[in-house]
């Protein structure tokens, strides 16, 4: 239940400040996403130029990049995941504490990008973790990182806290693990998770 | 710098029973490059580094190649001896026919190094190594323990073409996981069936994506299409 933006006004000059538990918390959590220090590709170099003094990421809460997935919220895939790295990115997901977000930066993150039909790249990091936000480009420039925090941000601020599509780990039923895929004889086993994600589905 | 054949009247003068052929390049860069056998491989290496003049102390590059199983037609004038009427008389009289003729030349893997000298300031001469077949005889000699730059390029050429260099120190996998038992830069490597979707096919996906369609003719994926349609 939102209160009346005036009313709320009058109150705050007053020094009276009026809000719900749901805006306090999600104001909370959207406003101290600590990414973890993690870069794939050169989409990483983009990733890093946006923390800096021009873009300056701090602007949204997120200047700490945490060395360890115990201390970070939010993965940020920059970069070409290969069959060979992507057991260690999920395994890594799954070491990090909710409630935690996923951004798939750039075209090889979010499809495979130039190298989809290559042997040695995975078609999109969603086939085994869920993703938050995806940002095409190649690489997408440091606005577009800026843009994807706030389409996160706000997809936080949007988040009920009870009923359907509440956070992860207020779900006593959501997934916490993911499972790591195996390293095949031929391809990763299995080649994708289907509690995350499946083909979709053309219509002609 | 010497040219190619001063290269490789110095390596037969001083390495007497290695087998060595020019391969010409007709490109205009003409780099032509040396064919050494894969017996004495690192005895003309250890030459090639160690000479005075040519002193190639630095390796730039090693590659692989894949040379499949080619198949040769070729016409072929033989003389067969034909009972043949003359003059009203029956005689054996020599025949010419030309006779086609079918023979398959193997396939083998060539591993090509590219050498500099960094003392000299000459570069780059080129040699060339060949397996003896692509199935079974897949071994070459190592040439890590002449010039230790090839390490990580012969385990890449390992893992991508199968080639087994013996007396390499740590020859594992570079690219792959270890588990994974093709390998991929082979011309006959077949892909795993990992097609899923795509939007507007053309080409070799295209081709792809009607192979993986008649795979799945008459699965779930298909009955899933008409609930949708």
């Amino acid at each position: 239940m939102a209160v009346d933006q005036k009313l709320n006004i009058e109150l705050g000059k007053q020094g009276v400040m009026v809000t719900t538990i749901q805006e306090l918390y999600n104001w909370g959590r959207r406003s101290s996403i600590w990414p973890m220090q993690f870069g794939l590709a050169c989409c990483a170099i983009e990733m890093i130029a946006t923390t800096m003094a021009r873009y300056d990421l701090a602007r949204f809460g997120s200047e700490v990049f945490r060395p360890s997935p115990r201390q970070a919220d939010l993965m940020i895939i920059s970069g070409t995941v290969t069959k060979k790295m992507a057991p260690q990115v999920v395994r890594l997901y799954n070491q990090m504490a909710e409630p935690r977000y996923v951004i798939a930066m750039g075209a090889c993150a979010i499809s495979g990008g130039p190298f989809k039909q290559g042997y040695n790249v995975l078609k999109g990091i969603d086939r085994y973790i869920p993703v938050d936000v995806h940002i095409p480009g190649c690489p997408p420039r440091p606005e577009a990182l800026i843009q994807a925090f706030m389409t996160l941000q706000k997809k936080i601020d949007e988040q009920h806290l009870t009923g359907e599509g509440r956070p992860r780990h207020l779900d006593q039923e959501a997934p916490g693990e993911f499972p790591v895929p195996d390293f095949g004889e031929h391809d990763l086993e299995p080649s994708s998770n289907p509690g995350t994600w499946t083909v979709p589905k053309i219509i002609q | 710098m010497k040219s190619v054949e001063d290269i490789k009247a110095a390596i037969e003068a001083a390495v007497p029973s290695a087998k060595v052929a020019v391969i010409p390049n007709p490109a205009p860069s003409a780099q032509h490059s040396l064919l050494i056998d894969a017996q004495h491989a690192v005895s003309v290496a250890e030459f090639l580094r160690d000479d005075e003049d040519l002193a190639l102390d630095y390796l730039s590059n090693a590659t692989g190649i894949d040379y499949l199983d080619k198949e040769i037609a070729e016409k072929v004038k033989v003389t067969r001896q034909v009972p043949k009427l003359v003059d009203g008389v029956e005689q054996i009289v020599d025949e010419t026919v030309e006779e086609a003729r079918k023979r398959v030349e193997p396939g083998y893997f060539e591993v090509v190094y590219h050498l500099f000298s960094v003392a000299k300031k000459h570069g780059p001469v080129i040699i060339r190594m060949r397996t003896a077949n692509r199935t079974d005889q897949v071994e070459l000699p190592s040439l890590t323990p002449v010039w230790r730059s090839a390490e990580f390029q012969e385990r890449e050429i390992f893992d991508l073409f199968g080639v087994v260099f013996k007396g390499h120190p740590d020859l594992r996998r570079i690219l792959m996981w270890d588990e994974f038992k093709d390998h991929p830069m082979r011309r006959d490597y077949v892909e795993p069936d990992d097609f899923e979707y795509e939007p507007t096919p053309h080409d070799e996906v295209l081709k792809r994506a009607q192979e993986h369609r008649s795979r799945e003719q008459g699965t779930e994926i298909r009955d899933q299409e008409e609930k949708v349609g």
